[in-house]
C-alpha cells in the first residue's frame, strides 16, 4: 500500500509532458502575456498568481497604471481602500500594500519567465525529444520570454530602481541577491541586444500581440530615453537608432485617435498602430483589473454605462485640471479630438475633496465600444453581464514612438534633425485636428505627451524624466493638500516593499524609505 | 439436562440493595435472565465449562464475572455491586484502538456520556458538549440550521494549517473536507445516536493518532444494543419555537433621514424615499423546528441489535431558510463463537436537504435604506420584479452596480437548495486467539461517503442575476473515503499485581474529493457566455486524493494499580508530502495512582487520587482542501474565461504552480502533568491539567522572497507556536438522596496562545469596508490572529478625534504606527451546569463563559457618514452618532470592545411520569429554553464570532447570521 501515498492529480501537467510538446509549450507562453491581464487562472477571479491582497486589486496593469497615473497630475481615484489613498497624495510608505501588489506582480511574471526559460533551454528541448521544427519553433517562444521579463526587470528598474535579481541560471528555493539599477540597466540592455541580435523575433506585426522586434525596439528606445533617470548617462542618440527602426516597420497611426482605445482596437485599423497591446475579450480574458478596471472606474454620476458598453460605473477614477487645461479650451473644448473623451456634465473641474466623484472631470477614453457604435461581447445588449470589455490596452504604440523620437532629438541625441522632431510631434498632432506647432522644445514634448497619451501609464516616468515629479510643479492633493505641495526627492522611487526586504535580508531599501 | 448447569447470584447497587431489571448474559449464547425484585436472578441450561457473566444495567458500569458451571448444578455467584457510570472509576472510558478503565488512564481525557449532554434543541453533535468539556471551545458559525463550528481544543496549534481535532465515529476517521451544499458535515450526524464523546486532550493519548493528533481527537460512539436485553422501543418529538433575540443597532428612518438632512450632499439628501422599512425586522421571523426520533434496541437471540431513525425539519429565522434532515442507523453487535468473536457492525445514513435562502439578506438588511419601500409599483421597477432598487444614477434603469440589493428580494427571489447524503459504516471484529491467552486480533474496515449536490435559481428580474438574465445552476460533490485497519493486542498479569498491554496496529486510510465542472446558465437554460471547458485530462470532475498510511503500537502497565506507565508510538505516511512521506509520533506518560497505596486505601475521605505526567509528539499535515499536492511540480490549465489572445487565437493558458518540494510535517510537542480527585465517595471528583504544547516547523503560508518561487506565498515549514494552559474539572452530588438529587459540574480553563517565532509580520484579518483592509496580525510574541490596529486620540470629553492617532514612535507621522492591541482569543472559558432532580421532576441548565476576548466591532468602524455619492446612501450603526466621523477610521483601536461573556446555553424542565401506560413502558415531558440569555458589556448583536476560512478568522464581528432563542417543547416515550 505505501506506493498509494505517492499520488498526483491527473487534472493537473506535469512539466515532463508539457515542455515536449510545442502546442502545449505556447500554452505556457501565452501565460506569459497573460500575467499582464489576468489574475489568476480562473476568469476573472479565482487560483490567484499571488495571495495577500485582493486579485483583482492587484492586477499587474491596474497596478502598474495606477502607480504611473494616480501618483501624478492625470488622475486621481476616490476609493477609501486600504492605503490606495496614499497612492493619491505621494504619501506611500514601505508598508503601502499597493506598492506591494505592485512588485509582487512584476517579479511574479520575471519567475515566470525564467521558469519557461529555463525549461525551453536547447538541453531540455533536445532531452525530451523535440524535432529540430519544433525545437525552433520554441527557441522563437524562448526569445519571446526574454523580451518579457525585459520589460518587466524595466518596470523594476523604472519604479524601484533595482531589486532581486535571478534568471533561469538561479534554481526555484534560491534567495536572490540584489541588483542596483545601474547593473540592472545594463543587463536588460544587453538582453534586449542579443535577443535582437539573435534575430529570431518576429517580424514587426507579424502576429498582433506578440512581443516582435519592434517592440523589442520600443523597449530599448524606453529604456535608453530614460537612461539619464536610471545611469546618470544621457543615451539620447541610442534612443533614435531605435525608434527608427520602430518607425520604419510600417506601423500607422490609426485613423481616428478615440478608436485606440474601443473594443474592436485589435481588429480596427487602430491596430495598425499598436505595437504591444495587452489583450482583453468580455467573454474570453475577464479580470476585474486590466481593462475592466480602466473602462468602469472612471464611470458615474451622469455617464450612461450603457454608451460605454457596460452594466454600470464604479465611480472612482476622475481627472485633474492639471490635465485638461493642457488643451485649449479645457475639458469642454473639441477642437482636439482628444479633449472630447473628457466629461463633464454633473461633475467640476477642481478635486476639493479626494473620495468625492464629481470633483474632478471624467475621463471616457477606454470603452467597450467598437469604432462602429457597435457595444462589447459582454454587453447586456449582446446577452452578456455588462462586465468584461473587449477592448485592449496599447502599452506601446507608433504616437509614443514618434514624440519619443523627437524628445531624443531635442535631448541633443543624433541621427536625425529639429525639423523631423517637429514633423513627428505635428503628425501625431494632426492626426487628432489639433493645428500644427510652428516650434517644437523639450518642455512642448512634455505636454504633448500627456495631450496623447494621458492615462495610457506613462505619466509618473515622464514627468520623472523632465524633472517635474517631486518639486517645481505641483497637482490637486499631491503630498496630502488639496492645492498639493512639493514631495520629498526620494519619491521618484518607490520603496522596497518591507513584505520582500523582511523574507531576503539581501535587499536594501531606497534612500528616504528607512 | 446433560452437560448443563445453573447459576444464581445477586445484584445490588452501591447502597447495597437488590437492583431489579438487571440484564445477566452468559455472553457469546444467547442464554440470560434478568433479575428481580430483590435483585436475584437464577439462570439455568448453561453448557458447562468456564463462561463469562455479562452483567449490565442502564445507568451502571457493565460488569463481567467468570464462573464455572457444573452439570446438574447450580454455581453461586457473589454478590456483584454494579456502580453508577458517572462516577465509576471501572468505567469503560474510550481511548485510541480500544477502551481503558478510567482509574487506569495516564492521559488526559474526557467523557461526556448521554447523560450530561446539552439537553434541549440539538441539532449537531459537537453542540451535545458545548461547554462541557474544559479546554474545548466549540462556537457555532451562528443561527442558521446546520450551521458550521469551530472546535478548538487547547487554543489550536495551527496557524495557516487547519486547527479541527480529529473526529472519529465508531472507529472511523471522519473527513473534515468542506462539502458543497453542507455548511458543517457533522450535522449529518443525528445527535441522538450518539451514547458517549469522549475528547482526548493531550499526546500520550492522541499520539496513537500520530499525524492527525496535534489539534486533539474526538471520539464519538454511538448507542447499541445490549446482549440479552428485552425488546425497548423509544419515540421523542421536539418540538421548537425559535425567535430572534435583539437586532443590529441601525438607525431608524426618521433618525437616518435626519442625518441625511444634516450632513448629506444634496444628491443624498434627494436619494432619500418617503418609507418606514425595518429592514432587520422584514427577513427575520419566528422559526418552528421538529425534530422526531424513533429507536428500537434488544437482542434477537445472538444478536444485539439497534435500530433508529430520526426526522428533523428546522426553520431558520431568516426567511426561506430551512433544513429537513433524514437520519437511519443500525448498530449490530453479537458476540460469536463461543465468546471468542466480537463483532460490531454500524451503519448511518443521513439525507439532508437545504434550503439556504440568501444569506446576503442579512448583511444588506442592516445596510440598506430605511427609508425606500420593499415594493414600488413605480414602473421603472418591474423590471426588478417590483422590488425597490436603487438604479444607475445616470438614469438608464439599469440597476446601480455599487448599491446594496433590496434585502427583501434578496430572500424572495432566489432558490438555493441542496440535497447532501452521508453514510458511514464499519464492521469491526475482535477475535481472541485460540491458545494463546491474552491476544487477539483485531479488523476494522469502513467508509464514509458524502454526496454534495445543489441548485441555484432566479428568475430574470432578480436583481443579484439580473447581468446574468437570472440563474439556473448546479453543483456537485462526491467525497469517497475507505478505512482499513487491523491490529494485534496481547493481555497478560504477571504474578498477582503486574498487568500489560501491547498494542500494534496499521491502518490506512485513503479520501477521495471529487468536484464536478459545470457550466452556468441563465434562468432559461441557456449556457451564459461560454460552457465551460474540461480539466487538463479532458474530463469533466477533477479529483484529489489524499492517503494517509501508519503503524502504530501502544504498551500500557500496571503496577498493583498504583503505578501506570504508557507507552505509544506512531509512524505516519501522508501523499500529501513526497517523498518525506513519514513522521514519527512518540510518546510516554507515568501516573502514580496514590489512592492505590497503603496509607490511603482505607481512607473513606479521599475516594480517588491520581497524579499523570506525559509527554508526546503529534503532527499535522491538514493544509486545507485545496492543498492536497503541495509539494508537487505542476501547471494548472486556466478556464475558458482567462485565456489569451496572440493573434486572432485564444489559448487557455497553462501556469507552473507554485509548490515546495521539501514541505514535510508540522510537530507538536505537548507536556501534560495531572492530578484526578474523587473525595466523599466519589460525591466530589474532577481533574487538574496543566500543559504546554510547542508546535515547530508550522506549516504557514508565509511570504517567500521575489523571484523565489513561483508566487509572492507560499507553504512553508516556517515558524513556532506555543500554547500553554490549565484546565480545571469539579462535579458534585451536592444532594443525594431518595427523591433529591443535586448534582453540580463546571469546568474552567485558561489557555495562552503566543506565536513565538515567524520571520515576518503576517497580516491577516479582513474586514468589511474598502478592498483588502485586514486589522489583525500573526507575529512573534503575540497571540495569533491579534489585532493590529492605532491608537486613538480622545478629546477632554472622550470623544475620539477623526483621523488622530497616538505617534507611538515619536517620528512626527502616524502613518506607522500600527501596534499590537488585544487578542480575539479568551484566557479563560469557563462551562458548568446543574442537574436537579426531585421525584420526577428534573431541572437542568448549562452556564458557559468566556473571558478576555476582544472583539473588533466592524458594524462599528463602518458607521462613518461619508458625504459621497453614488445614487444612495446606506444606513448606518448608531455608532454615526457618537464618533460623528466623516471617514473611514478602520485601523482605530476605537472599534475594539472586551466581548467577555456568560450564556445560558440551555435550561430544561422535565417531568419523568414514570410507568404511565404499564409495566416497563416510560413517559417523560420536558419544556427548554436554549440561549436563555447573554451577560456581556458587547454592543454588538452577539460576543461569540467566527468566520470559516482557511484560517478561521475570530474576533471580527462583520455580519452575523442571529443566533436566536430557542423554545422547545419535549415528549419522550419508552416501551
Amino acid at each position: 500500500c505505501t506506493k498509494d501515498l505517492n499520488q498526483a492529480p491527473d487534472y493537473s501537467a506535469n512539466a515532463e509532458v508539457v515542455y515536449s510538446d510545442p502546442a502545449q509549450i505556447q500554452q505556457v507562453l501565452a501565460r506569459l502575456y497573460a500575467t499582464f491581464a489576468v489574475s489568476g487562472q480562473q476568469g476573472p477571479a479565482g487560483q490567484p498568481d499571488i495571495t495577500g491582497i485582493d486579485e483583482g486589486f492587484s492586477n499587474y496593469l491596474r497596478q502598474y497604471w495606477q502607480v504611473q497615473e494616480v501618483t501624478t497630475d492625470e488622475a486621481i481615484i476616490g476609493w477609501n481602500d486600504g492605503t490606495l489613498p496614499k497612492l493619491n497624495t505621494d504619501q506611500w510608505d514601505a508598508n503601502n500594500e499597493f506598492v506591494r501588489a505592485t512588485y509582487d506582480r512584476v517579479f511574479y511574471e520575471i519567475a515566470l519567465c525564467n521558469e519557461f526559460i529555463r525549461q525551453t533551454s536547447d538541453a531540455n528541448l533536445s532531452k525530451r525529444g523535440l524535432g529540430s521544427d519544433a525545437a525552433n519553433t520554441v527557441r522563437v517562444y524562448r526569445e519571446e520570454a526574454r523580451v518579457l521579463r525585459a520589460l518587466s526587470y524595466w518596470h523594476a528598474l523604472d519604479l524601484f530602481g533595482g531589486g532581486p535579481f535571478a534568471t533561469e541560471n538561479d534554481a526555484i528555493g534560491t534567495t536572490p541577491q540584489y541588483k542596483k539599477g545601474t547593473d540592472l540597466f545594463t543587463y536588460i540592455e544587453s538582453e534586449l541586444k542579443a535577443v535582437d541580435a539573435a534575430g529570431l523575433l518576429l517580424a514587426p506585426r507579424a502576429v498582433y500581440a506578440r512581443a516582435d522586434k519592434a517592440v523589442c525596439w520600443t523597449l530599448l528606445t524606453k529604456l535608453y530615453l530614460n537612461a539619464k533617470v536610471y545611469t546618470g548617462t544621457d543615451r539620447s542618440t541610442d534612443a533614435i537608432t531605435y525608434a527608427n527602426k520602430v518607425l520604419g516597420a510600417g506601423y500607422t497611426l490609426s485613423p481616428n485617435y478615440s478608436w485606440l482605445f474601443l473594443a474592436d482596437n485589435d481588429k480596427s485599423a487602430a491596430k495598425n498602430e499598436i505595437i504591444f497591446p495587452i489583450t482583453f475579450d468580455g467573454i474570453r480574458t475577464q479580470t476585474y483589473g486590466g481593462m475592466t478596471y480602466l473602462v468602469h472606474a472612471p464611470v458615474g454620476g451622469a455617464v450612461q454605462p450603457a454608451a460605454i458598453g457596460i452594466n454600470g460605473g464604479w465611480g472612482g477614477l476622475r481627472t485633474k485640471p492639471t490635465l485638461t487645461t493642457l488643451f485649449p479650451g479645457g475639458a469642454t473644448g473639441n477642437a482636439d479630438a482628444r479633449q472630447t473623451l473628457f466629461f463633464t456634465k454633473g461633475q467640476k473641474s477642481s478635486v476639493d475633496t479626494l473620495t468625492l466623484f464629481s470633483n474632478g472631470y471624467l475621463v471616457l477614453k477606454y470603452k467597450n465600444v467598437t469604432s462602429t457604435g457597435a457595444a462589447g461581447s459582454d454587453a447586456q445588449v449582446n446577452g452578456g453581464s455588462g462586465n468584461f470589455p473587449d477592448t485592449d490596452f496599447p502599452m506601446f504604440r507608433l504616437a509614443d514612438v514618434k514624440l519619443m523620437y523627437a524628445e531624443a532629438l531635442l535631448r541633443g541625441g543624433s541621427g536625425g534633425t529639429a525639423g523631423t522632431a517637429l514633423d513627428q510631434v505635428n503628425e501625431v498632432r494632426a492626426r487628432s485636428g489639433a493645428a500644427p506647432l510652428a516650434a517644437v522644445a523639450l518642455n512642448d514634448i512634455l505636454d504633448e505627451r500627456a495631450r496623447e497619451l494621458y492615462w495610457e501609464g506613462h505619466r509618473r516616468t515622464d514627468l520623472i524624466r523632465f524633472g517635474k515629479f517631486t518639486t517645481g510643479y505641483n497637482w490637486a492633493f499631491k503630498g496630502g493638500v488639496p492645492a498639493g505641495k512639493d514631495i520629498e526627492s526620494f519619491r521618484t522611487l518607490f520603496p522596497i516593499p518591507n513584505s520582500d526586504r523582511t523574507v531576503n535580508t539581501n535587499l536594501p531599501q531606497n534612500p528616504g524609505y528607512n | 439436562q446433560a452437560g448443563t448447569g445453573t447459576v444464581s447470584g445477586r445484584v445490588t447497587d452501591a447502597k447495597n440493595e437488590g437492583l431489579p431489571g438487571v440484564t445477566v448474559l452468559v455472553e457469546g449464547t444467547s442464554v440470560g435472565g434478568s433479575t428481580n425484585a430483590d435483585g436475584t436472578y437464577t439462570i439455568s441450561g448453561i453448557p458447562t465449562g468456564g463462561h463469562t457473566l455479562v452483567i449490565s444495567f442502564v445507568g451502571y458500569a457493565t460488569s463481567r464475572v467468570p464462573v464455572t458451571v457444573r452439570a446438574g448444578q447450580t454455581t453461586n455467584v457473589a454478590a456483584q455491586t454494579l456502580a453508577e457510570n458517572a462516577t465509576a472509576l471501572g468505567e469503560a472510558v474510550v481511548i485510541g484502538y480500544g477502551t481503558q478503565r478510567r482509574q487506569d488512564l495516564t492521559g488526559s481525557v474526557e467523557q461526556i456520556d448521554s447523560k450530561q449532554f446539552v439537553k434541549g434543541q440539538v441539532t449537531s453533535p459537537e453542540q451535545l458538549v458545548q461547554g462541557k468539556v474544559a479546554g474545548v471551545q466549540i462556537t457555532t458559525g451562528g443561527g442558521a440550521p446546520g450551521a458550521n463550528s469551530q472546535i478548538l481544543i487547547r487554543g489550536g496549534s495551527s496557524l495557516s494549517a487547519s486547527n479541527q481535532p480529529l473526529i472519529i465515529i465508531d472507529g472511523v476517521p471522519v473527513d473534515n473536507t468542506g462539502l458543497s451544499g453542507a455548511s458543517n458535515v457533522l450535522t449529518l450526524i443525528n445527535p441522538n445516536d450518539i451514547e458517549s464523546i469522549t475528547v482526548l486532550k493531550d499526546a500520550s493519548s492522541t499520539a496513537i493518532y500520530g499525524v492527525r493528533a496535534s489539534n486533539g481527537v474526538i471520539l464519538v460512539t454511538t448507542k447499541r444494543g445490549t446482549q440479552g436485553d428485552t425488546f425497548h422501543a423509544t419515540a421523542s418529538t421536539q418540538q421548537s419555537l425559535s425567535t430572534p433575540v435583539k437586532y443590529v443597532d441601525v438607525l431608524n428612518a426618521s433618525e437616518f433621514k435626519a442625518l441625511v438632512n444634516a450632513k448629506g450632499s444634496a444628491s443624498q439628501k434627494a436619494s432619500l424615499g418617503n418609507a418606514s422599512t425595518d429592514w432587520q425586522r422584514e427577513i427575520y421571523r419566528t422559526a418552528y423546528t421538529a425534530d422526531n426520533n424513533v429507536s428500537i434496541s434488544g437482542a434477537a437471540g445472538i444478536l444485539p441489535y439497534r435500530i433508529s431513525t430520526g426526522y428533523l425539519y428546522q426553520e431558520g429565522i431568516l426567511k426561506r431558510n430551512d433544513l429537513k434532515r433524514y437520519t437511519g442507523a443500525i448498530t449490530l453487535n453479537p458476540v460469536l463463537l463461543n465468546g471468542s468473536l466480537r463483532v460490531n457492525l454500524n451503519l448511518k445514513g443521513s439525507w439532508i436537504d437545504n434550503n439556504f435562502s440568501d444569506q446576503g439578506a442579512v448583511g444588506a438588511a442592516v445596510s440598506y435604506d430605511p427609508t425606500q419601500p420593499i415594493t414600488s409599483s413605480d414602473p421603472k421597477y418591474a423590471p426588478f420584479g417590483g422590488y425597490y432598487q436603487f438604479l444607475d444614477p445616470s438614469g438608464n434603469g439599469n440597476l446601480n452596480s455599487l448599491a446594496t440589493l433590496n434585502p427583501v428580494a434578496l430572500i424572495n427571489q432566489r432558490r438555493d437548495r441542496s440535497t447532501v447524503r452521508r453514510s458511514i459504516g464499519n464492521l469491526q471484529l475482535d477475535y481472541k486467539i485460540p491458545f494463546v491467552p491474552g491476544l487477539s486480533a483485531n479488523l476494522n474496515v469502513g467508509y464514509d461517503i458524502q454526496r454534495g449536490r445543489g441548485t441555484l435559481n432566479a428568475a430574470p428580474n432578480a436583481a443579484a442575476y439580473f447581468n446574468q438574465r437570472g440563474v439556473n445552476n448546479y453543483y456537485a460533490q462526491d467525497l469517497n473515503n475507505t478505512l482499513l485497519e487491523a491490529y494485534g493486542r496481547y493481555e497478560h498479569t504477571f504474578g498477582a499485581n503486574t498487568k500489560l498491554e501491547f498494542l500494534a496496529g496499521y491502518s490506512f486510510q485513503k479520501f477521495q474529493n471529487r468536484n464536478y465542472i459545470v457550466n452556468n446558465y441563465s434562468a432559461d437554460g441557456t449556457v451564459f457566455q461560454q460552457p465551460v471547458a474540461p480539466a487538463y485530462n479532458g474530463s469533466y470532475t477533477t479529483l484529489n486524493t489524499n492517503v494517509l498510511e501508519g503503524y502504530y503500537t501502544r504498551l500500557n502497565l500496571n503496577f498493583s494499580d498504583k503505578y501506570l506507565v504508557t507507552g505509544t508510538f506512531r509512524a505516519d505516511g501522508t501523499s500529501r508530502f513526497n517523498p518525506n512521506h513519514f513522521g514519527y509520533f512518540p510518546s510516554g506518560a507515568i501516573a502514580w495512582r496514590i489512592k492505590g497505596e497503603d496509607f490511603l486505601k482505607d481512607n473513606t475521605a479521599i475516594s480517588d487520587l491520581k497524579l499523570r505526567f506525559g509527554y508526546g509528539k503529534t503532527g499535522q499535515q491538514d493544509l486545507g482542501d485545496s492543498n492536497y499536492y503541495p509539494y508537487l511540480a505542476n501547471l494548472g490549465l486556466s478556464t475558458l474565461t482567462a485565456q489569451y489572445q496572440l493573434g486572432n487565437t485564444f489559448y487557455q493558458t497553462l501556469r507552473p504552480n507554485q509548490y515546495n518540494p521539501n514541505i514535510t510535517w508540522e510537530t507538536t510537542t505537548t507536556y501534560n502533568a495531572g492530578l484526578d480527585y474523587g473525595f466523599f465517595g466519589g460525591r466530589l471528583y474532577g481533574s487538574i491539567d496543566v500543559y504546554k504544547r510547542d508546535t515547530k516547523n508550522l506549516l504557514a503560508f508565509v511570504t517567500i522572497p521575489a523571484l523565489s518561487g513561483l508566487s509572492n506565498a507560499g507553504n512553508f515549514n516556517i515558524g513556532s507556536l506555543t500554547n500553554k494552559g490549565v484546565e480545571a474539572v469539579v462535579n458534585m452530588d451536592v444532594v443525594k438522596g431518595d427523591r433529591l438529587n443535586i448534582t453540580v459540574n463546571a469546568n474552567a480553563t485558561y489557555n495562552h496562545n503566543e506565536i513565538t517565532y515567524l520571520p515576518d509580520v503576517y497580516k491577516v484579518g479582513g474586514i468589511s469596508g474598502g478592498v483588502g483592509n485586514t486589522i489583525q496580525v500573526n507575529k512573534a510574541g503575540y497571540a495569533a490572529q491579534s489585532f493590529y490596529l492605532q491608537q486613538q486620540v480622545y478629546d477632554q470629553n472622550g470623544k475620539p478625534l477623526e483621523g488622530v492617532y497616538v505617534d507611538r514612535n515619536g517620528n512626527g507621522t502616524t502613518a506607522d504606527d500600527f501596534y499590537v492591541y488585544k487578542s480575539p482569543r479568551p484566557s479563560y472559558i469557563l462551562g458548568g451546569g446543574a442537574n436537579i432532580n426531585y421525584g420526577g421532576l428534573n431541572l437542568a441548565f448549562t452556564l458557559r463563559a468566556n473571558l478576555g476576548n476582544y472583539i473588533y466591532n466592524n458594524q462599528r468602524s463602518g458607521a462613518f457618514y461619508d458625504a459621497g455619492s453614488n445614487g444612495f446612501v446606506s444606513n448606518k450603526n448608531r455608532e454615526v452618532l457618537n464618533s460623528g466621523f466623516t471617514s473611514a477610521q478602520y485601523y482605530s483601536d476605537y472599534f475594539m470592545e472586551n466581548g467577555s461573556f456568560l450564556r445560558m446555553q440551555n435550561a430544561t424542565l422535565g417531568y419523568n411520569f414514570g410507568q404511565l401506560i404499564k409495566k416497563g413502558t416510560n413517559l417523560s415531558l420536558s419544556f427548554a429554553v436554549q440561549n436563555v440569555f447573554v451577560i456581556t458589556k458587547y454592543t454588538g448583536l452577539d460576543p461569540e464570532i467566527v468566520n470559516f476560512g482557511t484560517p478561521n478568522t475570530q474576533g471580527i464581528d462583520n455580519t452575523i447570521y442571529p443566533r436566536p432563542r430557542t423554545f422547545t417543547v419535549g415528549l419522550n416515550l419508552g416501551i
